[in-house]
């Protein structure tokens, strides 16, 4: 619009739409659902060594109505299930969710008759983490690739999205 | 050792309950009869000498071993199946689980192990949750896993599995990945 041109340095041009998802995607508050040992890596990740306020989600709520993101951090069995989905329905939209290690995303090794082989077949989920359990590193990928999904699709249509699949550990020096 | 002690205290004071005495690696296991198993365990409370004072654990087992298909090799549809369990040489249904009780004497600082044999339908374990406390849990726990019922017990609920399930998952005859639908999830929106 050459606007820039003519007020200079102080201006930024944008879309309502993307300056939304910029302040989405930087203030992402997860909900730690931390059900067995991944919590631990979990905490981790929010620990100043990995350092997640680095992508401002610091804000760790116990409470799902002030959170976005649900972090499934370890095995759901079929008694959890129902408390998992209880507390996914509590949160206000948009919201995403982090399956978080292999119990979380495929049943993992409890191949069994007691534990969900994924979560993903009673809540939706946006990025499945692998690792038994996951490195810190890897989950800030995952909270990543969240933000990097917010920023592309924003939130109305990220149900109907790909999930994506983090088998990797990410390439991040701490 | 005081548990060779309290298997010649068992004898003088009872008759027939002691079945059979296993020693492995210096640990003995008493297999008792299943119908004393409660003025057993108090006795051997109460002794002066013996004074086994904590069950460490109640355990279950299922005993049942697979059956031999004699027409197609090693593969039957049910390995379980009621009738050719029965025509061939097999554990007795009579004989088919086993509850174990490890109990430990804090005074001599040594433990000893009792088993008795249960039936698979419609026999009942006599509850010692009266003689120790912290039998409760254990026996609860053992009822969900196998259905072994215990008679007296003060509170004989599921523990683990959600109280609707009407299965025991620990029996041998329970499918790994439990029965379909037995375990409802919530619904995905």
């Amino acid at each position: 619009m050459g606007l820039e041109k003519a007020m200079g340095d102080s201006f930024v041009i944008t879309k309502l739409n993307e300056a939304i998802r910029w302040c989405q995607k930087n203030s992402i508050w997860p909900q730690p659902m931390g059900i067995s040992c991944c919590a631990i890596e979990m905490m981790a990740f929010a620990s100043p060594r990995f350092d997640v306020s680095r992508f401002g989600s610091e804000v760790f709520r116990f409470s799902p109505r002030q959170a976005d993101l649900m972090i499934v951090a370890g095995t759901t069995t079929y008694k959890m299930a129902h408390v998992v989905r209880k507390i996914y329905d509590q949160m206000p939209d948009p919201k995403w969710v982090i399956a978080m290690g292999v119990c979380t995303s495929s049943g993992g090794m409890y191949r069994t008759y007691s534990v969900v082989q994924g979560i993903d077949q009673f809540i939706p989920v946006d990025v499945y983490v692998g690792g038994c359990p996951p490195r810190p590193d890897n989950l800030i990928n995952a909270l990543m690739m969240i933000q990097k999904k917010i920023q592309q699709q924003g939130s109305q249509e990220h149900h109907q999205a790909q999930p994506i699949y983090i088998d990797q550990p990410a390439n991040i020096s701490v | 050792m005081i548990a060779q002690r309290a298997v010649e205290k068992l004898r003088e004071q009872f008759n027939d309950v002691v079945h059979e005495v296993i020693e492995f690696r210096e640990q003995l296991l008493v297999r008792i009869e299943t119908s004393s198993i409660r003025e057993v365990c108090q006795f051997l409370r109460d002794d002066e000498e013996l004074k086994f004072d904590m069950a460490i654990d109640v355990l279950g087992a299922d005993r049942l071993v697979p059956v031999d298909n004699p027409t197609m090799h090693g593969y039957v549809n049910d390995p379980f199946d009621r009738e050719l369990r029965s025509k061939q040489e097999h554990i007795p249904a009579d004989e088919r689980f086993e509850v174990i009780y490890v109990l430990y004497s804090n005074m001599n600082n040594e433990y000893i192990r009792l088993k008795v044999r249960v039936a698979e339908e419609g026999q009942r374990v006599p509850s010692v949750v009266a003689v120790w406390k912290s039998a409760d849990c254990a026996e609860r726990e053992v009822y969900d896993m196998f259905g072994i019922e215990f008679e007296g017990h003060p509170d004989l609920r599921r523990i683990y599995m959600p109280e609707y399930f009407e299965h025991y998952p620990l029996r041998k005859d329970f499918p790994l990945m439990g029965i379909p639908g037995s375990l409802p999830l919530p619904d995905k929106q």
